[in-house]
């Protein structure tokens, strides 16, 4: 198997969320960013955070899109990594001209800026299932995520039968809605 | 239809939990009603969404399973950095600030400085000129003293009598300890022979070996300035050169040494001569003696003469003529001949630079 082939196999398995995938990434990228964000300013902390972010793009594009990448998958980390580390370093003031570098970088400022719009989206989803409270979070998601059956969740949140348990995630399900699509038409 | 049907009905299309019949009844009616349209795209959309973040949920928990194992393995480092790594970081991130310190600190000693000679320099000045004065005496002094020396070191040095050449040509070692071969015509009925090497340092040789049937000479460099060369960086070989091989050569048509290259024509030279080769190469008087020298750093053998009337055809002596040659003197004199060529597989620029010193210019008169 040649580099492409296995970095296609590997991608594969990161957006099926496969842990050995995750894990042989980490392995072989994690050092170089550290370095980078450590050279430019940053604590290894700081490396943590971007290179979970840069993994989340990774999956993101991998889990939407194609698995071919235009480049191998330690340049496009890079890359993701470079970007993310530059803007924080903006925002904090610190930032750092010395990382204008002539490393092999792609360009990925699209792919960020979509990022970061699918990120908006996730928090405005949280935070929608945040309000509902409880017992609806519990019960869309069993539902909706766990893909558990109605007789389960009836019998798990003690109503008496499906239908009433079926009746009370619509309700739910409206009211998350209703908090989800208030916040997202007024965010677009 | 009442909503919640609706919502129903638009999950399990999604989930693809429909009968055909159901499905096709579904997609007529969002066809025809777009209220329903609307609504089925954007609870999909909704639904999307929240898988999503579930599918997030998990990603971000595998990430941070995974950064565990490598803390855990010592492949993060979560504590803060330490030691060489820890002054890097902090010179990284506070070098402008020790720029700055030092600039200030540089224009602060500096002007301080400044400031105290300005205003103790009247006083500084009376006292000043007389040390200038006294200095310069003796710096006068010692110049005079180091004329004088280097006035009497001149006068002591041997003068090298200036060597009135009535020919040159061209010879190479074959011996680091100072035997040329060269040709016989060219230091025939020569009274007195110098070498001189391309730094223009002279030697006193002598012929010891001179054969005017192979126009083959061998001399020995007698003067004892002449410091041996340890490895001569060619070798020669006995065997036979092939045709068509690249050579080259170096000699003193001038005063400057020239590299010339051409290629092996013939195995024999003039009128069937199997002595030696034919080469085409462009040479010149005083390139006679030369080493003809193939791309292994091989002395093949030595440029003699060229046919008059044609361009380009040099004869040269095969090196196996040199052999011969010490066969025949070898009672009288030891000389053993390089056996392997340090130049091989070098290219042509080093090779040259190697072979240069001990290319000699031969002088006689």
């Amino acid at each position: 198997m040649n580099i492409l082939e296995q970095e296609k196999v590997l991608l594969q398995g990161l957006a099926a969320n496969d842990k050995k995938a995750v894990e042989a990434i980490y392995r072989e990228n994690y050092l170089t960013i550290q370095s980078f964000i450590v050279k430019n300013n940053g604590y290894p902390d700081d490396a943590r955070d971007i290179f979970q972010e840069a993994m989340i793009v990774l999956y993101e594009k991998v889990s939407t899109g194609s698995f071919e990448l235009t480049c191998q998958i330690k340049t496009y980390l890079y890359s993701v990594c470079r970007r993310l580390w530059l803007k924080r370093l903006q925002q904090m003031q610190r930032y750092n001209p010395s990382a204008e570098s002539v490393d092999e970088i792609v360009p990925v400022e699209e792919e960020l800026d979509v990022h970061e719009k699918r990120n908006a989206d996730l928090i405005l989803m949280e935070n929608a299932l945040n309000k509902i409270g409880e017992p609806c979070k519990s019960l869309l998601e069993a539902y909706y995520l766990q893909k558990k059956s109605m007789p389960e969740i009836a019998k798990f949140f003690g109503y008496t039968n499906s239908d009433n348990a079926k009746t009370q995630k619509y309700k739910c399900l409206v009211r998350l809605k209703k908090i989800f699509f208030a916040q997202y038409k007024n965010g677009v | 239809m009442d909503d919640t049907l609706l919502l129903d009905a638009i999950e399990r299309y999604k989930r693809d939990e429909m009968t055909a019949q159901e499905k096709k009844f579904f997609e007529e009616m969002r066809k025809n009603n777009p209220d329903i349209d609307q609504m089925a795209v954007e609870h999909t959309f909704f639904l999307n969404e929240l898988e999503r973040l579930e599918q997030r949920k998990s990603y971000k928990h595998t990430l941070d399973e995974v950064e565990n194992t490598l803390v855990n393995e010592g492949i993060i480092s979560k504590k803060q950095i330490k030691g060489r790594a820890k002054v890097i970081y902090l010179w990284n991130r506070y070098r402008k600030t020790i720029a700055v310190a030092a600039c200030i600190a540089a224009i602060v000693s500096i002007s301080t400085a400044t400031i105290v000679s300005m205003y103790s320099e009247t006083k500084q000045a009376t006292n000043l000129t007389p040390l200038v004065n006294f200095k310069l005496n003796e710096l006068n002094g010692k110049i005079n003293q180091i004329k004088n020396k280097i006035d009497s070191a001149t006068a002591a040095m041997p003068v090298k009598p200036k060597f009135a050449a009535q020919f040159s040509a061209t010879g190479f070692l074959i011996d680091g300890n100072g035997f040329i071969a060269t040709n016989a015509h060219v230091i025939n009925n020569a009274k007195n022979l110098v070498v001189e090497n391309k730094k223009g340092d002279q030697f006193i040789a002598i012929p010891v070996y001179v054969n005017k049937a192979t126009d083959l000479a061998i001399l020995k460099i007698t003067d004892t300035t002449f410091k041996k060369i340890t490895a001569l960086p060619y070798s020669i070989p006995r065997a036979s050169a092939e045709l068509g091989e690249h050579i080259f050569t170096l000699g003193y048509p001038r005063d400057e040494v020239v590299y010339g290259e051409g290629y092996l024509s013939a195995k024999s030279g003039y009128s069937g001569d199997t002595a030696s080769y034919q080469i085409s190469i462009s040479v010149n008087p005083g390139n006679s003696g030369g080493p003809v020298i193939n791309k292994n750093g091989e002395v093949i053998g030595i440029i003699s003469s060229k046919e008059t009337n044609a361009d380009g055809v040099v004869f040269a002596i095969k090196s196996r003529n040199i052999y011969k040659a010490l066969e025949e003197i070898k009672t009288s004199q030891l000389i053993k001949l390089p056996a392997a060529a340090a130049i091989k597989g070098l290219d042509r620029v080093h090779q040259i630079k190697k072979i240069e010193d001990c290319v000699f210019m031969i002088k006689g008169n």
